[in-house]
């Protein structure tokens, strides 16, 4: 091949690797605008009061959906607020109060289960949690609802939450750890009150990453949720998250009541954009 | 009194110690509770006629197992490529300052955080409402490897990284192109890595449900005739026979489902190494 040849298929193949570079804008652009295009019309036509209002009665033309707004928000603070507390210890054990030898072995098995489908989950809670909560904690006797649904999740976001705190544990230099027990502190001392506060930024970041998970979650979520589209009060009374309420109506629903559920996902979307821009803040803050 | 104090501060922080360990141990016992209760429920339930029978007085997995297949196929043979093409331009073509490189990097990860059902709601528009196939296992398996560009790109260029400058440097050095580097140095240099993401992103698609249930119809008892037809998936089973009343059934597909992907995981480790000892040595 001459010279000439050789560079113009060095250009060609730079050309095939730049569209391939730049699919997953084009992609993102596509679903933003599929999106928007069909919800936002809906929203603006049934009017913001009806759309954020709490009444979601079909029949009647009411396509609230601020109880599940609010159900989601719920869950996903109950969520991550049990599965991080833990996550985190978890990883603060794993990175110095645990048996060396172990550490690899767990890990591995944690980074295993964090491909575990979302739907086991979801058949977890439905043999174990639901009827557990139904007949041992619940005072109204029903285990369906907010607090199965977040005990569900928060051991789905556990693997995540686990990993990502122990990377920012593990990247914190090793002398800051020296250094507080050159100074005197106890080697707790020095976990708790020196390598904790320098990983902060990553642990955040893994707090946000499990409110994104938590917030889209859709399998795990509508099989142990109840489903009843009403504002919640209680821990043990039947909801519907955003997530739970796409994915029921999805298989029934037509006209108007489909294209409510688009606009529920729009909504669902500018939740998880929000999250996404507060990740890559998290990050560059950390940089 | 200081003394005192710190008496009691080194208590506590010794305190918080145990409790961490009480937190992994915690962890350690929901995990597992997860995968042994799935076991205990679901392996009385398996049966031949689940598993190869046709769908007919008992439900039966054949159409699932079908469609995941389709599903798998589909969604790798579109986003394998562009995976690979988008990660080698993102390491090998450009310098990780630039404008567009920060552009096509905040698109793949956000990409990588929207919700699978969004996900599906976007499958659903175009390919069910504005294509007109219907539901479909093309759409389904075409909105999943959207789905899973973002892991795919992500995994390749950590792999594509870790080929040492020093090859790309030499192989220029005898004169050969950049295009011709690419695949006689760079590709065969980080195949394990590739192989690996790849066989990671297939576990993925068999995990899926939320995308599939608003794209490929969830029809249960058919067996798939094409790429047109809609269908089912293993993960897409188990929601089905958990919430129309098959509850064994459900666990006994449960069951299939983690011992697939559990094994999809574990080859994909397994070959990660081996595959990359052999690099290694060669």
């Amino acid at each position: 091949m001459n010279y000439k040849a050789i560079r113009a298929r060095d250009a060609a193949m730079r050309g095939i690797f730049l569209f391939c570079a730049i699919f997953a804008i084009f992609a993102l652009g596509c679903i933003t605008v599929f999106l928007f295009a069909e919800g936002l019309p809906f929203i603006s036509r049934v009017g913001l009061t009806n759309f954020f209002g709490t009444r979601w009665h079909l029949s009647s033309a009411s396509y609230g959906i601020l109880s599940m707004i609010v159900a989601s928000l719920y869950v996903t603070a109950l969520s991550c607020a049990i599965g991080v507390t833990i996550g985190v210890l978890t990883a603060l054990s794993l990175f110095k109060f645990c048996p060396r030898r172990l550490v690899a072995t767990i890990r591995q098995l944690i980074n295993l289960l964090a491909g575990i489908p979302s739907v086991i989950y979801g058949l977890f809670g439905i043999t174990i949690i639901v009827p557990f909560l139904r007949d041992y904690i619940s005072p109204v006797g029903i285990g369906y609802g907010i607090l199965a649904a977040s005990l569900v999740l928060a051991v789905m976001i556990l693997p995540t939450v686990v990993s990502i705190s122990l990377d920012a544990l593990n990247a914190v230099p090793k002398n800051y750890y020296e250094g507080a027990l050159a100074l005197g502190a106890t080697s707790e001392q020095g976990v708790f009150k020196v390598v904790l506060p320098a990983a902060k930024s990553g642990i955040f970041a893994a707090v946000v990453l499990a409110m994104g998970r938590a917030i889209g979650e859709t399998m795990a979520v509508i099989m142990v949720i109840g489903g009843s589209p009403v504002m919640p009060r209680s821990v043990f009374q039947s909801v519907r998250t955003m997530t739970a309420n796409i994915a029921m109506g999805a298989t029934e629903l037509s006209g108007d009541a489909a294209t409510a559920l688009v606009a529920t996902g729009v909504v669902l979307f500018v939740f998880t954009l929000i999250l996404n821009v507060s990740i890559s803040l998290l990050r560059g803050a950390s940089q | 009194m200081i003394r005192n104090l710190h008496r009691r501060e080194i208590l506590m922080h010794r305190s918080l110690s145990i409790v961490a360990q009480a937190a992994l141990i915690l962890t350690l016992i929901a995990l597992a509770s997860v995968v042994v209760f799935v076991l205990i429920r679901g392996l009385p339930y398996m049966s031949v006629q689940l598993l190869f029978g046709d769908y007919g007085r008992y439900p039966s997995l054949k159409p699932a197992l079908l469609g995941t297949l389709y599903l798998v196929l589909i969604s790798l043979s579109i986003a394998a490529p562009i995976g690979i093409g988008s990660a080698i331009f993102l390491t090998e073509y450009t310098k990780s300052k630039s404008r567009l490189v920060r552009v096509i990097r905040v698109a793949t990860e956000t990409l990588a955080g929207i919700p699978s059902i969004v996900y599906g709601i976007f499958g659903y528009l175009v390919f069910v409402v504005a294509l007109g196939l219907r539901y479909s296992l093309l759409g389904g398996g075409i909105t999943l490897s959207i789905m899973i560009l973002p892991v795919i790109v992500r995994s390749v260029e950590e792999s594509l990284l870790a080929v040492p400058n020093a090859l790309r440097e030499g192989s220029f050095a005898l004169g050969a192109s950049k295009v011709r580097t690419i695949f006689a140095v760079i590709l065969p240099c980080a195949a394990s890595g590739i192989v690996t993401s790849l066989i990671l992103a297939m576990g993925r698609v068999i995990s899926e449900s939320a995308v599939l249930i608003l794209t490929i119809g969830m029809v249960v008892n058919k067996m798939p005739q094409n790429l047109y037809s809609p269908g089912t998936s293993l993960a897409l089973d188990v929601y089905y026979f958990g919430s129309h009343g098959y509850p064994d059934e459900a666990a006994a597909t449960g069951v299939v489902l983690l011992l697939l992907v559990v094994s999809i995981n574990i080859i994909a480790t397994w070959l990660g190494k081996v595959l990359g000892k052999e690099m290694a040595n060669g």
